[in-house]
């Protein structure tokens, strides 16, 4: 691979960008949030943010929003990541490795299937209220 | 304990953009017997008290995580540290920001490995909370120099935002062909 500049850089953001508005936008709106806290990170966060990057690049999909957050309070099943699509509950996903993210783009995001066995939680009302539910 | 050396760079890392900094400037100098990492930010900064505080694994800053009294990110880093031989140095002063900077001997067999550095590099220019961030990666092999320099202001002017996973696939590559330049035996 070669060492590219900002210019090439700045030529392939132009690339993507027209491919993008040439066919019909799929996934607008779509969310996906890994958990990088510590705990994150030491279960492999790290590669399961890569793995949702290259499910998504596999599927031709440039327009999900991908971000981080820190812990989210489920230490014991990270790498924990939270995705919100439009229509569908919102959902905490635990152990999610490379193949688990590989079947959330495919199952989730493409079909509108929960990937059930990997559900750990999801924001209900009572949580997100301002005294957390207690 | 975390896998790699990139692994708890990311870690510390995202401890400075925590603490409100604006600038934070990260340099990598690695060569054939060590690798040498500083973080420098100006953040909130911790008083003498808080300073002997973070490398205890019982203690966490009130309020970041309600109810939770555990933080692990600097007493991992020192663990893994003294492990391996290295050094690790914590300066800091309240108000104004911290400098952590450590280091872990290329031979050590208790050294991590070094791990996806690019992927690592790429996480952190995208953190939600990173503002001007500078990352220097230097290597130095057998009289040989090299480097290179990422800049998120400038990649941010580039590609606009650092949230689509298309531009985050833009900046992964990027950061990657940068990487790709760096001779084997100082990866």
């Amino acid at each position: 691979m070669a060492k590219m500049t900002l210019e090439e850089l700045r030529k392939l953001r132009q690339q993507v960008q027209g491919d993008l508005q040439k066919r019909d936008i799929e996934g607008k709106d779509s969310r996906i949030i890994i958990g990088m806290g510590t705990c994150g990170i030491a279960a492999g966060a790290k590669e399961t943010l890569d793995g949702f990057l290259s499910a998504l690049d596999e599927k031709k999909i440039t327009n999900i929003s991908v971000t981080q957050t820190g812990c989210m309070g489920l230490c014991y099943v990270e790498p924990t990541v939270e995705v919100i699509v439009p229509n569908m509950p919102t959902v905490i996903y635990g152990k999610v490795d490379k193949e688990t993210a590989k079947k959330i783009i495919e199952e989730h995001i493409g079909a509108g299937r929960l990937v059930t066995d990997h559900i750990y939680d999801r924001p209900a009302a009572d949580i997100i209220k301002k005294d957390g539910g207690r | 304990m975390h896998i790699s050396l990139s692994d708890y760079l990311m870690d510390i890392v995202q401890n400075s953009f925590e603490a409100g900094s604006i600038h934070v400037a990260v340099t990598i100098e690695q060569g054939l017997e060590k690798i040498v990492c500083t973080i420098e930010d100006d953040g909130k900064g911790m008083d003498a008290h808080q300073q002997r505080s973070v490398l205890d694994p019982f203690y966490s800053e009130a309020g970041k995580h309600d109810r939770r009294r555990v933080g692990l990110g600097l007493p991992f880093l020192h663990q893994a540290v003294e492990a391996a031989g290295g050094s690790f140095v914590l300066e800091s002063a309240l108000g104004e920001g911290t400098t952590v900077r450590f280091s872990f001997k290329s031979d050590h067999l208790d050294t991590p490995p070094t791990g996806d550095l690019a992927l690592a590099l790429a996480t952190l220019l995208a953190h939600p909370l990173a503002q001007d961030l500078v990352i220097k990666r230097q290597w130095e092999s057998d009289g040989k120099r090299g480097g290179y320099t990422l800049d998120r202001s400038e990649l941010l002017e580039v590609l606009g935002e650092f949230e689509s996973s298309g531009n985050l696939l833009l900046l992964r590559q990027f950061v990657a062909s940068q990487e790709s330049e760096v001779p084997s035996e100082v990866r």
